[in-house]
């Protein structure tokens, strides 16, 4: 009999908001420690929060991205728990009462599309940071703890996914599919290694159709590649155990890069008990249904809508998932080189293959506008240019020496479709090679390929293959 | 609710959770004093409340916001000053255990 | 002469007779002759308070004065965010913070000219009603000195009344402004909940704390009430409307209003010359045309049961951050959370110590719904039972505290004892109401009596209507042994 994994993901995302969620202070990070700090983000002795309403704004984004429901009615509770980078020591978050609850994200993953529900997205602050000094860094070998409250106080979606992702990487696709629509949203860098966005998963193993097991927390995965693999080993270590006969233990696991594996912290003595109660500081969030509706009509262009468009202007489903996934810059590029009236199939094929590859060895290259590529294409579509010619043509633009037909004239790129030109240089190419004539008109069919060569090389590669081939089809007929 | 609740209190537990580290006699004498005042508390359960909303504000508004912009932060130095310790621009404090 | 009203020293001021440096040297002669047997302050800003009194007194030689206050020494309960001047809130665990920042009532009353005298004593975090729970020890009743001021603003309240102060500001979470006003024969008032902002007021229990007047007169408290009332920006709980007139039928009389005598809180459990003062009194304001009415509040009773546990739940959360890492007291300890816990052991005193395990326990698995949740709905019942009260009279009075003062150390060891003592006062802290207490007359061992006026939320205009006739009718102008015979 075979186990099947129930994953559940549990997201993090830091708001881009110009001050924190209950403060003035900037966000801004790289700062000096301790310089973005006020009585209010430090805990200070009467300091009162207010909320920032963009962060409320764009939770509510959020929500409606992902097809949540938003709470007309929602409320801060204030969560206790004593830490050294928790100013307060208690955190402003949700409980009951979160403003988005039971929506959902549609993703394309490996193995075809699946739906992932949601569970809630709610607003909470963050903390600050503590420096573990010490050999190796590590929090138990450490002798002092530095602390930076920088971060404190910014505002912190929490996204909690329902659980049922069943595999790993069906989790790694959601992932990367809710950091586009973060991405999209404009709300968050969502830096993964940088902390902006930040996944924690539970995993548990049942038999199919079974009852749900005992589930683990696996944090500190900060790639999605390390969301997977931890994924990976975790469903393997729990399989084994069970296999073994042995229980699984329910617990928080580290999951460790450099080892591939996870690990459990040591036995928490206390078991968490968060005392949530509603913060007296902070009275009632309504969202009523014209402010619900302002925002909706914000909302940007969702991925999975934009891969719906490029399916329906008639772009491969393999190349309008990587355009969709591409940087704004280039679906901007592809948009504007549509409207100009390029091919969509063509465009996003060059612009997910060749541009982004140029782009890749060079990130100073300048992308030509949405007319320019347009141009190019038409060059390529009239035979103006060869197709090999082309990314050359496109070298040249991307290095700024101009327009498409431009460069191609500079560059001395144009193919030769003019056949009274051709001629000439078929008539010579023949007179220099009775052989090959010869043995084409005693059937060697194959010499011709070599003629047709021999006319390239003679313009430079500029000559039209097609018309070659029909001028010296005329001539040696 | 109309039932009233039997008073048991794992004092021990609950100043862990308040992080206050009390002598098991203080302890003793807390646990007792708590016995006492929350058998007067448990009044509250004599009420009937069926349908009645918990009170959140006493004038019952909503949506107190602040709009997104910056404002000055305090000076690290007079941040800092006030620390027991601190170093580096940094507030210092003891090692932070896993279990915590 | 004697510490002038606000409203004596701007007739003063106006006619030349004195100047806010000479009545600062009045208010601190005072403090200097009663200090050592009554503890009111913690702290006199001297060097500030000469500053702001000089500088009143330009304003004031240049015809500039900025309104009522401007040029009067003022005294601040030690809880309030004071920008460079110590603020403990009488605990060892704030001992010696500066605060970076001003209270937004304090920033008020900078605005309006008030010369800060000083940070006066309380309740440790405001946790009590006799000011005994001082860390630094008790403030004593100007009017005997072996009773108890009453708390949590009993430094506030005895400045007051023997003229260490003009006026002060109290905070009442529970009746912190009116029981210490009425057990020393000042006039103590807490506006709506929402009117004053609590920015920078250092939280007790956030949904019921209020920041208020303590003066000798009712115009007094409406006066200061006006300069610190209004919308801050800064608090999401302050309430974004107008803030009602104090003084708009200040002068209007009694004649026709419904006076309701509140039924549960004039018999069992109260003084009986307590009772008898207060009774006196409506005769009074029946006599110029009140109508007396008895009403109804029985939730009374479980409203004490409610406070003492939403109180401490919400002190246990609002306390948390007192922990030895960012400011204040560290008693080090191998680990963060070792030198947490030692340093709360240490730097809490017992009462707030037991309030605190009191809310975590309140608020912990297992017990949230049976005792936080519960005392929430009751809550909802208290309010209830005030709006049906209120279809029967404008306005409730009732004793402010159900004995005058009572003798130092006598109910310390009993804090169930302690907590009867704020009966009167705590349900228009739960419902958010506004209620003020002045003073009527004394008892036989002559001591003060209070009695308090309740009115709806953003009842204020009532409010003061009816007090400025109570202190009209009641005549009282008895001063305190310690404010008596002074130069």
């Amino acid at each position: 009999m075979t186990w099947e994994p129930v994953i559940g993901i549990e997201v993090h995302v830091e708001l881009l908001t110009s001050s924190k969620m209950f403060c003035g202070c900037r966000v801004s990070f790289g700062d000096p420690p301790n310089t973005n700090v006020c009585p209010t983000c430090l805990g200070l002795p009467g300091s009162l929060p207010v909320p920032n309403r963009r962060a409320i704004e764009w939770l509510v984004k959020i929500g409606l991205a992902l097809n949540c429901r938003i709470n007309e009615w929602s409320v801060f509770h204030r969560k206790n728990y004593f830490y050294a980078d928790l100013p307060k020591n208690y955190q402003i978050s949700q409980y009951d009462h979160p403003v988005c609850v039971d929506g959902w994200l549609d993703v394309s993953g490996p193995d075809g599309a699946f739906r992932v529900g949601i569970e809630r997205a709610h607003m909470e602050e963050d903390t600050g940071k503590s420096i573990h000094l010490g050999e190796g860094g590590r929090i138990h070998s450490a002798t002092q703890t530095l602390l930076d409250f920088n971060r404190a106080g910014v505002p912190l979606v929490e996204i909690v996914s329902k659980p049922d992702i069943g595999t790993p990487p069906r989790a790694r696709a959601f992932a990367q599919e809710l950091r586009e629509v973060i991405l999209t949203l404009g709300v968050s860098d969502a830096r993964l290694e940088e902390g902006s966005m930040r996944f924690d998963a539970n995993v548990s193993l049942r038999r199919p159709g079974g009852p749900l097991g005992t589930k683990v927390e696996v944090k500190n995965m900060n790639s999605f590649r390390s969301l997977e693999r931890a994924l990976g080993y975790e469903i393997d270590r729990q399989r084994k155990l069970l296999e073994a006969g042995r229980e699984v233990v329910q617990e928080t696991r580290h999951w460790d890069e450099e080892a591939g594996v996870t690990q459990g912290m040591r036995t928490k003595e206390v078991s968490s008990d968060y005392r949530y109660f509603p913060d007296p500081d902070l009275v009632p969030i309504v969202v009523d249904t014209a402010w619900r509706e302002r925002i909706a009509a914000e909302l940007p262009e969702l991925p999975a809508q934009r891969r719906a468009r490029y399916l329906d202007q008639g772009v491969d489903p393999q190349t309008a998932s990587v355009l969709s996934a591409s940087e704004p810059d280039l679906r901007n590029l592809y948009d504007q080189a549509v409207e100009a009236g390029a091919d969509p199939r063509t465009t996003a094929l060059w612009v997910t293959g060749e541009i982004t590859a140029a782009l890749r060895r060079d990130e100073q290259l300048r992308l030509p506008a949405g007319g320019e590529l347009a141009e190019l294409l038409t060059l390529i579509e009239q035979g103006t240019v060869s197709a090999s010619a082309a990314k050359e043509v496109l070298a040249g633009m991307l290095a700024g020496e101009g327009g498409a037909r431009e460069v191609a004239e500079r560059r001395n790129l144009i193919q030769i479709s003019d056949s009274d030109a051709l001629s000439e240089v078929v008539d010579t190419v023949l007179a220099e090679n009775p052989d090959a004539v010869e043995r084409y008109r005693a059937g060697e069919g194959k010499v011709l390929g070599f003629l047709v060569g021999q006319v390239m090389r003679a313009t430079g590669g500029r000559a039209d293959p097609r018309l070659v081939n029909r001028l010296l089809a005329e001539r040696l007929g | 609710m109309s039932a009233f609740m039997p008073i048991d209190i794992d004092i021990v537990h609950v100043a862990r959770l308040a992080r206050i580290d009390l002598h098991p006699d203080e302890l003793e004498s807390y646990r007792a004093q708590l016995g006492v005042i929350l058998e007067h508390a448990a009044k509250v359960q004599a009420y009937d409340t069926s349908g009645v909303e918990p009170i959140s504000h006493p004038l019952g508004f909503t949506n107190a916001f602040r709009e997104d912009e910056p404002a000055p932060s305090l000076p690290r130095d007079e941040v800092l000053s006030a620390a027991p310790e601190a170093r580096d621009g940094y507030f210092v404090a003891p090692p932070t255990m896993e279990t915590e | 002469m004697s510490t002038p009203t606000i409203a004596e020293a701007n007739r003063l001021f106006e006619e030349g007779l004195l100047d806010p440096v000479e009545l600062l040297s009045e208010v601190l002669h005072r403090a200097s002759l009663t200090e050592a047997e009554l503890h009111a302050y913690l702290t006199i800003d001297h060097e500030g308070a000469r500053r702001r009194a000089e500088a009143a007194a330009e304003r004031l030689a240049r015809g500039e004065r900025r309104g009522p206050l401007d040029g009067i020494p003022i005294a601040l309960k030690d809880n309030l965010c004071t920008k460079g001047v110590e603020t403990t809130c009488a605990s060892q665990i704030l001992a010696g913070w500066v605060p970076p920042y001003d209270a937004t009532a304090v920033a008020r009353l900078q605005e309006a000219g008030a010369v800060l005298v000083g940070k006066t004593n309380l309740d440790e975090f405001a946790m009590g009603s006799s000011t005994e729970n001082s860390a630094y020890g008790p403030t004593r009743n100007p009017w005997d000195t072996e009773r108890v001021p009453g708390g949590s603003s009993g430094g506030s309240a005895a400045a007051v009344a023997v003229g260490s102060a003009v006026a002060a500001l109290g905070s009442d979470t529970g009746g912190s402004i009116r029981q210490p006003a009425a057990l020393c024969g000042v006039v103590g008032f807490k506006p709506t909940y929402g009117l004053v902002s609590r920015y920078g007021l250092v939280a007790f229990a956030s949904s019921l704390d209020q920041i208020g007047p303590i003066t000798r007169t009712v115009a007094d408290a409406g006066m200061l009430f006006e300069v610190i009332a209004g919308h801050d920006p800064l608090d999401a709980t302050s309430y974004p409307g107008q803030v009602p007139r104090w003084d708009a039928e200040l002068d209007a009389g009694v004649g026709g209003v419904r006076i309701g005598l509140v039924r549960e809180l004039s018999g069992d459990g109260i003084d009986p010359e307590v009772a008898e003062v207060c009774r006196r009194v409506l005769d009074l304001l029946s006599d110029q045309g009140a109508q007396v009415v008895e009403v109804s509040l029985p939730t009374v009773e479980v409203a004490l049961s409610a406070y003492y546990l939403v109180a401490p739940a919400e002190c246990s959360a609002n306390l948390a951050r007192f922990d030895g890492i960012r400011y204040g007291l560290r008693v080090p300890g191998d680990t963060v959370s070792e030198t947490m816990g030692r340093t709360r052991a240490e730097g809490f005193g017992p009462e707030v110590t037991r309030r605190i395990l009191l809310g975590t326990y309140a608020l912990s698995a297992g017990y949230y719904d049976a005792f936080y949740l519960q005392a929430q709905r009751v809550r909802a019942l208290v309010v209830q039972d005030f709006a049906e009260a209120y279809q029967k009279a404008d306005v409730l009075v009732s004793p402010t505290s159900p004995t005058t003062a009572f003798p130092l150390g006598a109910k310390v060891a009993d804090p169930l004892a302690m907590y009867m003592s704020d009966v009167c006062t705590i349900p228009s802290n739960l419902a958010g109401h506004p209620a003020i207490s002045l003073p009527v007359g004394l008892d036989s061992a002559g001591l003060p009596i209070g009695l308090q006026i309740m009115a709806p939320a953003l009842g204020e205009t009532l409010l003061f209507r009816v007090a400025a006739e109570v202190e009209r009718v009641a005549g009282f102008d008895a001063r305190p042994r310690l404010a008596e015979g002074m130069p």
